[in-house]
């Protein structure tokens, strides 16, 4: 009996002076830390994907309790929401910024971009691109080893088969921009967007002379200027032989898409064309217009008879 | 005999096909396009103008700064346009596109066969006439050849080793050179002897060339200074720290230059190169390259002007064989696939190579053993195994903590590994990216 009472005696002792001296220790060098840390980074989503910016959500975290506005700092992965909830925590206002997404700028698709080679080296698109100019005869354009498919953390993006192409699954798409440090060849760009997730984007990169860039594939963008032209709001800039449009300029009325001679420009989740005799074909584009919810961003210089929606 | 210390390997050389082919001229073309990216360095800038009339041995195009090279015209004929234009891997490059009228050449150029001994000029006008004919490394690396003779302040050159090794298999055009013109390489050793100030020179020539090392001997005999060393077969002896170790038995330490350890290395080609230009005035316009394959009709050494389309030397070369898989630009181990070979002919084009079907699949990578056959076949003493997974995780620091920059892409580790493994592809690329993020580092400690 004595026995037990002694260990345990001994035991407890022991056990009492260590958690003293942790104790002491444990105030002694205690770090001091804002504990609005923890709650942020509680409603931040713990991906630590980087599209932020900062190494984690930890360090973005720091930073938003530092700050002394949110402005320019977006959890890209959580968006909207996430800030809103963070400028709760932290009594300060989010700044609104509008949702973004991956945008593939190729379409260079296997029926109009013929092959001309075979690669056999490592399927890697770093690799590939600082070798040659792909399997196809275009410089600017995907290569197709899925670089991007790899980067992504979401699983937003997967090659198409048919294609051979990546495709952005818009659900599931962050903004984080991995995917665009990913591609050698800058195919991938964030893209508002846009109202209902409709925007334009010209699907090419190639910088080549048109006949040339034409040669290598039949969706390029020959930068002929006929879209710059038609543009009634300045967002069109043809540079290198390749257009661009500007996301913050383009009102979405879908005039460019009809005059590109190549089908480089892609009008993005519009419902589908009314089907029209030919001759008319400029028509249904200015109808459009008034069918399309115009930017909310962007001062509307033309008041535009709103109409209910058809499709 | 000697050769280097560190690693290598033993490819067969394959150079039956196209050995002792005599150097042959190929006809002129009827349009040619001129690559204003033929070296190392800025690319030139053009100093002629559309609609303007050359004759051969005319500037084309001013060196664009220190590191880069003069081009001039190897044709007369009408500029008809400055243009860009598709290199042999599809990528485009700048150049200037000609009409080829006639065969005028400048006057000042000495066109008679005579070989021309006597020399009494001072180092820096030969250096300043090598400068002025745009010669650049002909080995392969096509670095301008004035920059390396003009060793920085606090370093001195005290030995030429001169590149006949040509270990780079199929290759063959280094070899004919020296048989047939071993005399003018002579006279350009001496030459760059005199421009560096140095009294010792050492003709590096591996022992598949038998031939080459006796004639080279036989003139050396007669040379003050210059001695001949027969060296073992093994690859890569043609890289300049291989060659310097093999030669006179000095290592080049890690990321330094091999005026480091008093040595300038020149290939045999260059030197030719700088005879002709320095005795008799003739710019960089042609080179010896080698069109070789097992199916070839006609493989050889053939003596093109810069700017002939390829194909049209393939032609002379009896045309692309039908069971042609892969065509390479260089040797095999070096060399890289084409996929255009109406590409122009220029200073890098050392040689063209059928590779048949059959030899030009790449086999199916499996795991790797660990059995380390790559890290001693590297002849840099670096782990290929560990930067190629490195390259693959984008572990870019530890690249650069574990000396990728030292790798001279030789291919040894690809070639010996038994799990065929694409060790070159990851390092190359990781190589590239480390080189970027130096460079980067570097602009930003400037400023």
């Amino acid at each position: 009996m004595d026995l037990i009472l002694i260990a345990l005696l001994v035991l407890g002792i022991t056990g009492l002076v260590a958690a003293l001296l942790l104790y002491g220790i444990a105030q002694k060098f205690k770090v001091e830390e804002d504990p609005r840390i923890d709650l942020v980074q509680e409603v931040l989503p713990g991906a630590n994907c980087g599209g932020c910016g900062f190494a984690g959500c930890r360090a973005l975290a720091e930073a938003c309790v530092k700050a002394t506005s949110l402005d320019g700092l977006l959890c890209p992965v959580g968006g909207a929401p996430t800030m809103e909830k963070v400028g709760a925590i932290l009594g300060m206002e989010a700044v609104a910024a509008d949702p973004k997404v991956a945008v593939v700028r190729c379409n260079g698709v296997c029926e109009a971009r013929p092959r001309t080679s075979e690669y056999d080296g490592v399927r890697s698109c770093r690799i590939e691109h600082s070798l040659y100019v792909g399997e196809t005869a275009c410089p600017f354009g995907c290569l197709g080893c899925g670089d991007c498919v790899a980067a992504c953390q979401f699983g937003a993006l997967s090659m198409d088969p048919k294609t051979g192409l990546p495709v952005v699954d818009e659900e599931k798409c962050t903004a984080c921009g991995k995917c665009v440090k990913a591609c050698p060849r800058n195919i991938i760009e964030l893209r508002k967007k846009g109202p209902k997730g409709r925007r334009m984007v010209v699907e090419c990169v190639n910088k080549d002379k048109g006949a040339v860039a034409r040669k290598a594939c039949l969706n390029a963008c020959i930068g002929c200027a006929k879209c710059q032209k038609e543009c009634a709001f300045d967002a069109i800039t043809v540079e290198n032989n390749v257009a661009y449009i500007d996301p913050e300029k383009c009102r979405l009325c879908r005039k460019c898409e009809a005059v590109c001679p190549t089908g480089a420009i892609h009008a993005v989740n519009f419902p589908p064309r009314p089907a029209k005799p030919a001759e008319s074909a400029a028509k249904p584009a200015a109808t459009t217009v008034q069918n399309t919810p115009s930017n909310p961003n962007t001062p509307i210089e033309k008041p535009i008879e709103k109409k209910e929606e058809q499709a | 005999m000697k050769t280097f210390r560190i690693g290598g390997v033993h490819p067969h050389d394959n150079k039956i096909y196209s050995a002792h082919q005599p150097i042959t001229e190929c006809p002129l073309p009827e349009k040619a396009i001129i690559p204003l990216v033929q070296h190392i360095g800025a690319p030139a800038q053009p100093v002629v103008e559309k609609g303007q009339k050359v004759k051969v041995g005319e500037l084309l195009a001013k060196a664009g700064g220190f590191v880069s090279a003069n081009i001039h015209s190897p044709f007369s004929g009408t500029i008809t346009k400055i243009d860009s234009t598709i290199d042999a891997w599809g990528m485009r490059m700048p150049a200037i596109f000609m009409d080829v009228e006639g065969n005028e050449w400048l006057e000042t150029i000495d066109r008679t066969p005579d070989v021309i001994r006597e020399f009494n000029l001072e180092p820096k006008e030969i250096i300043d006439r090598i400068a002025e004919a745009g010669i650049v490394g002909l080995g392969g690396a096509c670095f301008p050849t004035q920059v390396k003779l003009m060793p920085p302040p606090g370093k001195k050159a005290e030995v030429l080793v001169v590149n006949g090794v040509e270990c780079e298999p199929y290759l063959t055009c280094d070899h004919q050179l020296l048989l047939e013109h071993g005399e003018e390489i002579m006279i350009g050793i001496q030459l760059l002897m005199r421009a560096l100030n140095i009294q010792k020179a050492v003709i590096g020539i591996e022992m598949n060339k038998p031939d080459a090392i006796a004639r080279m001997q036989e003139l050396a005999a007669k040379t003050l200074g210059v001695e001949v060393c027969p060296l073992k077969l093994k690859y890569p002896q043609g890289g300049e720290k291989q060659l310097i170790d093999a030669c006179i038995g000095r290592q080049v330490p890690s990321g330094a230059l091999p005026i480091e350890v008093g040595a300038v290395v020149d290939n045999v080609a260059t030197i030719y190169a700088v005879y002709e230009a320095v005795q008799k005035h003739k710019p960089l316009i042609s080179r010896v390259m080698t069109v070789t394959g097992k199916s070839l009709k006609k493989p050889g050494n053939y003596l093109v002007r810069f700017g002939t389309p390829l194909s049209q030397v393939v032609e002379l070369a009896g045309g692309v064989p039908e069971d042609t898989g892969k065509i390479i630009g260089g040797g095999p181990m070096m060399g890289r696939a084409m996929t255009n070979i109406d590409m122009p002919a220029n200073k890098r084009t050392s040689g063209l190579l059928f590779l048949p079907e059959a030899e030009s699949r790449r086999v199916e990578p499996e795991n790797c053993i660990r059995c380390g056959k790559c890290v001693s076949a590297c002849p840099m003493g670096l782990e290929p195994y560990l930067l190629a997974k490195q390259a693959e995780l984008q572990m870019w620091d530890e690249m650069e903590q574990h000396d990728v920059m030292d790798c001279i892409d030789c291919g040894c580790c690809l070639f010996t590994c038994p799990s065929h493994r694409p060790l070159l592809d990851y390092i190359r690329m990781g190589k590239a990216q480390v080189g970027g993020i130096i460079r980067a580092r570097q602009a930003a400690q400037k400023k």
